[in-house]
């Protein structure tokens, strides 16, 4: 069924009685081309793009819960391309140029709004920091503007321009970035998946790999054996865990990131804003909750809860940016796993088991990757080579001394 | 978190720095045959578990000694804290 504003015009006379479930919950089959494990988003935007860009067939997602059940659901929904390095910039250009055209691509609402995302400078070194990033953003096809202070002031008159400590100097603003409902993203691309010929079978949970003589050749799962000519992993948050079944060891940690949402209030907060001297982001939901977060917690993390001190630092970041949010009462909090890897850059690369396909290192980037993640996972596992995009993002990287590490921060999972 | 320090009693565990697995302290022999791998291993790779998990915390705004915590990473709780050294040294270490 395609939806346009005519159908909710129609359903609405006849009562909404024609809606139907926009997937169908089907018995695994006992075998598929290709088996993508993992139905939150990334999984599920491999299923689609494998689906409807690389036209391949017999295609099943397999998630152990619901879909959209993890981190596509536990995010704070920002979209954006404002990294530096050749490594990372051009797949998350890329994804914001999907983003762009996400929703007539899939006929799904998945309230993409660019409402602009502004990182704040505190010094004149900051500055410099960010006019070259700014540069690396414009050479790779994104857009960057650096803002003096008075044009900050004009777009966020309420932030605290005359702190002592970490007065506000300008920023690095990209109007194309914003943010996405999180959940859509989720249900859009299992919708169109499904409408494509993908099996989306949840409550499945892969307990391990059938593997002979280096060839993957099928998982063993909750409900049963199922067969497979390609594996594709994506499930971020618990890569080790999955791929540990593989035999593979990974360059990872897994970590917990907590996020906060206060009540609802009138719109205040005009895009995306980032704290440039501690670790803070806020920007504001359609409802009117402002989402926010910060640091991860900093310790190997399963819990998907984190602790106090986090919770004191991420706020105390919001009352010295904009003093005002301390008269908001906090509504929710919670935490998601991170998958951190080695320098703080993800993987989309073949695995030393033929067959099998990884998906995985998001840090805290994954969500605004979705689209270009599961476009270039679809590229590598239709074509057994790497989508122009994700060149870099290999396995061996650490190896090969080819680290992708924006901070500079070193092989400290828990520092980037 | 309360970690319990062998030498201070419970403390609070914003005064400790998470450094890692405490597979670190195993570093490997740097003049073996072997060793460009089993750097590599020891520097990137991880065992991650989700579950019980040794690793190095340093009393920063403490003592500044190196402990090794076991935890439980589901569940955060802390099932033994020691000395780092003295856990080296059980591991064969000189120092």
């Amino acid at each position: 069924m395609r939806y346009s504003a005519l159908r909710i015009l129609l359903e609405g006379i006849r009562g909404h009685t024609g809606w139907k479930p926009v997937w169908r919950d089907p018995a695994p089959q006992p075998d598929y081309d290709y088996i993508i494990v993992g139905g939150g988003g990334h999984g599920l935007a491999t299923a689609h793009y494998l689906a409807k860009i690389y036209k391949k067939a017999r295609i099943a997602v397999l998630e152990k819960g619901w879909i959209g059940g993890g981190n596509v659901g536990r995010n704070t929904t920002i979209i954006r391309s404002n990294y530096l390095l050749d490594g990372n910039e051009p797949l998350y250009e890329f994804a914001l140029k999907l983003w762009e055209g996400l929703e007539q691509d899939l006929n799904y609402n998945a309230m993409v709004s660019q409402r602009g995302i502004l990182n704040l400078c505190h010094s004149d070194a900051q500055r410099d920091a960010f006019r070259r990033r700014g540069n690396a953003m414009i050479l790779n096809g994104a857009d960057a503007e650096l803002l003096d202070q008075h044009q900050v002031r004009e777009m966020a008159p309420f932030l605290d321009f005359e702190n002592a400590r970490f007065p506000i100097k300008g920023g690095l603003l990209q109007r194309r970035g914003g943010t996405v409902r999180h959940d859509a993203v989720a249900w859009g691309y299992a919708r169109s998946a499904y409408s494509h010929g993908v099996d989306i079978i949840q409550n499945c949970e892969v307990t391990g790999f059938k593997i002979e003589k280096g060839l993957v050749k099928g998982v063993e799962t909750s409900r049963g054996y199922i067969g497979a000519k390609k594996v594709g992993v994506a499930v971020a948050g618990s890569s080790s865990r999955v791929m540990a079944m593989a035999g593979l060891h990974l360059p990872i940690e897994s970590h917990v990131l907590q996020a906060f949402v206060s009540e609802g209030l009138k719109p205040l907060i005009p895009g995306v804003i980032t704290f440039g001297a501690g670790h803070f982001y806020i920007s504001q939901s359609d409802k009117g909750g402002l989402v926010f977060g910060g640091d991860i917690d900093g310790y190997n993390s399963y819990a998907q809860r984190g602790n106090l001190p986090v919770v004191e630092d991420v706020l105390e970041g919001g009352m010295a940016l904009m003093p005002m949010i301390g008269r908001a009462r906090l509504l929710r909090m919670w935490g998601g796993l991170m998958d951190m890897s080695m320098d703080g850059s993800p993987f989309i690369d073949k695995t030393p088991i033929e067959g099998l396909y990884f998906n995985g290192g998001w840090c805290y980037g994954g969500f605004k990757a979705t689209p270009a993640s599961g476009y270039a996972f679809a590229h590598l596992l239709a074509t057994d080579a790497p989508h122009e995009t994700a060149t870099e993002l290999r396995l061996d990287r650490f190896r090969a001394g080819a680290m992708i590490d924006e901070k500079g921060a070193g092989a400290q999972p828990n520092l980037h | 978190m309360i970690i319990n320090h062998p030498l201070l009693g419970p403390r609070d565990a914003q005064e400790f720095v998470y450094l890692g697995d405490a597979s670190l302290i195993d570093r490997p022999d740097a003049s073996g045959e072997t060793a460009l791998d089993d750097f590599h291993d020891y520097l990137y790779l991880r065992d991650n578990p989700a579950g019980s998990h040794k690793e190095l915390w340093f009393h920063e705004q403490g003592d500044r000694s190196w402990l090794v915590v076991t935890r439980d990473t589901r569940t955060h709780e802390i099932t033994h804290v020691e000395l780092a050294f003295e856990y080296a040294k059980r591991r064969g270490r000189d120092k």
